[in-house]
């Protein structure tokens, strides 16, 4: 039981290249912090470093009370999940759970107690004699949580368990993650790309970009306030419209612009009708693409013909287009033309770099 | 599955086969054949007659104190020589293995003496351990010890396996680095969050992960010690000083092309052939098995 504070925490490689450039977050007792963002963010980077498998060039990083800076990974009190769950090929199931635990000299009956506890809750039990080749994934996947279970350590830190599991299996064990840490009630910090197991787990949310912190706090709190524009197009799918506001149409429909560049509007908050749009936005769209998916539909609609061109970022729509949601599979057909309206209420702007949220 | 390969012609798939055939057929059926044929001949001083004796020259063989001298001292050689070279090269490349600048380079230079072919390295150590010639000689003498390789048998056999296992090295340490590199990271890492310290982790995560390597290096240094040291030992000790450093193969020689006797050094070359057989088989067994742990 610990809360994980980092300050100011920097990671520059010989090279200069600056993974992480000065990061900030105060995970509570008990808490369960994800950090999310794309590949190459420095979210891996900053999670290593917590555990002491990689230096820290700056800053400090402290685990229940303590500056752990200098201290060797199995001295920080942390047990870690890995993407590749980083079994002993050459051990049992048993033994790998046994290991960390016999390297600390607990005594065997002791050791026994927790591994069978462990197995028992993971649903390990008939398989503690075999080896890792002889398990599946997913049962791969619970044996390297009982190795960080029978730990009972002060911190969990998991690096992507989920990625290398089928979609289905993601998902239970997801929700079994989410108990699990609820249960032991211990200190957990989560690194994923996946933005809805991120909004889903987290009871902080860390979203990075580029080596730092976009945004921390509540996860619909994130969604609703984005505080970036790389957060409203990272955390949602579909991604939030941003739409410049430099044409005129969309500027003038719009009351208390000043200061913003950028309009963003969620694709749920629009609403196809022909009523008029009182602060809000109307966009007048052609459609070009209909996705099903069952209990919703996403109509992908163009604007004006001269704002087309491609997306600025991986992720982002390309300007000129459009992503609304409706609900159900009643939609407009392709090539139709519709009028697309959101209230004002529901407008997110930002300046014109994106890099900060304007009004409330 | 196709496994049947398409020739038109029943012949082509011969022809195409037939080079390699020839080489084997050539180059070592029909030698080992004339040993085997030698083994049973036995000639007079003078090489005037010839008679078949069947199996007399392997019966003199075992019942020669000499040879079985010859059988302990080589596979004393053999263990000497491929437990030290293993070990040694084993804990270059775990060095060579951590992240630390310039490692490209000594990595490279680690393996050069792979290329130096048995019978320099011989010259080499001549040169550096001779009695009156050798520079470290000197040296060792001035620490007060009576260094004389040509009439100390136990001194010359201690150069032979420091040679040969400092020829073989290079090899084992690139499969042991290729190896060690073969270990996923996070394993290791893992090991480090579990409370392993070093010496620990490399006992119980990483040596056991190089088990099959290890096995395989040990199969190939026996034979590496039983035939390629002929070389190292020709140029450096000729078998001597008396028979101290004379292994089965140099023996063979020996006995063949100095003494004159064929039909017991063909013998002695079938029992080799064997012993040849009998390891790759073993090697055969457990690396076709791949996964030892």
């Amino acid at each position: 039981m610990a809360n994980v504070t980092l300050r100011s925490v920097r990671k520059t490689y010989p090279g200069g290249f600056e993974a992480i450039k000065g990061v900030d977050v105060d995970v509570g007792d008990g808490q369960f912090c994800v950090l999310v963002g794309p590949s190459g963010c420095g979210k891996s980077t900053l999670l290593r470093m917590v555990a002491g498998l990689e230096t820290i060039t700056g800053g400090e990083i402290d685990i229940g009370g303590r500056v752990v800076n200098q201290v060797e990974p199995a001295d920080r009190d942390i047990a870690m999940v890995f993407q590749n769950y980083a079994l002993y090929p050459h051990m049992s199931v048993y033994n790998n759970m046994a290991y960390g635990l016999r390297n600390r000299g607990m005594a065997e009956a002791e050791i026994r107690t927790r591994v069978e506890e462990a197995a028992r809750v993971l649903e390990l039990s008939p398989m503690l004699e075999r080896k890792p080749r002889q398990l599946s994934g997913g049962q791969r996947q619970r044996v390297a949580m009982g190795r960080a279970i029978v730990r009972q350590p002060k911190v969990f830190l998991f690096d992507e368990p989920l990625s290398n599991l089928d979609a289905k299996l993601r998902i239970a064990m997801r929700v079994e993650i989410r108990k699990l840490q609820r249960r032991l009630n211990t200190t957990s910090i989560y690194v994923t790309h996946d933005q809805l197991e991120a909004m889903t787990l987290a009871d902080i949310l860390v979203v990075m970009n580029g080596g730092q912190v976009e945004q921390i706090g509540n996860p619909l709190d994130i969604y609703q306030k984005p505080a970036t524009t790389f957060v409203a197009s990272f955390i949602g799918a579909p991604p939030m419209n941003l739409m410049p506001l430099r044409s005129d149409e969309l500027t003038s429909q719009i009351t208390g612009t000043e200061g913003a560049g950028i309009v963003g509007i969620r694709p749920e908050d629009f609403v196809i009708t022909s009523e008029a749009a009182s602060g809000g936005v109307a966009l007048g769209l052609t459609v070009e693409a209909i996705e099903h998916v069952g209990a919703e539909t996403f109509v992908y609609g163009s604007r004006r013909r001269e704002e087309q061109g491609v997306a600025a970022n991986p992720g982002e729509l390309p300007p000129g287009e459009v992503i609304v949601r409706v609900p159900g599979t009643t939609g407009p057909a392709i090539g139709e033309r519709i009028r697309a309206v959101a209230p004002r209420d529901k407008l997110h702007l930002f300046t014109a770099d994106g890099r900060k949220r304007v009004g409330p | 599955m196709q496994k049947q390969a398409i020739f038109q012609s029943k012949l082509l798939p011969y022809a195409l086969v037939a080079p390699q055939l020839a080489i084997v057929l050539i180059f070592f059926y029909w030698p080992a054949a004339q040993a085997v044929i030698q083994s049973f001949l036995l000639q007079d001083a003078f090489g005037l007659s010839t008679s078949f004796v069947w199996f007399e020259n392997y019966l003199e063989l075992f019942k020669d104190p000499a040879y079985f001298a010859a059988i302990v001292r080589t596979f004393a050689f053999s263990f000497a020589i491929a437990i030290s070279s293993l070990s040694f090269a084993l804990l270059l490349a775990v060095m060579a293995d951590k992240p630390l600048r310039g490692s490209t380079l000594y990595r490279t230079l680690l393996i050069w003496p792979y290329a130096v072919a048995p019978p320099v390295v011989g010259v080499l150590w001549v040169f550096m351990l001779h009695p009156s010639l050798g520079v470290l000689s000197r040296y060792l003498r001035a620490m007060g010890v009576d260094w004389n390789p040509l009439l100390n048998g136990d001194q010359a056999a201690a150069l032979i396996i420091l040679a040969a296992a400092w020829k073989q090295i290079s090899y084992n340490f690139l499969f042991f680095l290729a190896g060690l590199q073969s270990i996923p990271k996070s394993v290791i890492e893992a090991a480090a969050i579990d409370g392993a310290r070093p010496m620990r982790r490399f006992w119980t995560v990483i040596f056991p992960l190089l088990s099959p390597t290890i096995f395989f290096l040990l199969v190939i240094n026996i034979v590496y010690a039983f035939f390629d040291t002929f070389g190292i030992i020709d140029t450096m000790t000729r078998g001597g000083p008396g028979k101290a450093t004379e292994t089965l193969v140099y023996k063979v020689y020996t006995d063949g092309l100095l003494g004159g006797n064929l039909g017991s050094s063909a013998a002695q070359s079938v029992i080799l052939m064997v012993i040849v057989v009998v390891l790759t088989g073993i090697q055969f067994r457990f690396v076709e098995r791949k996964v030892t742990y």
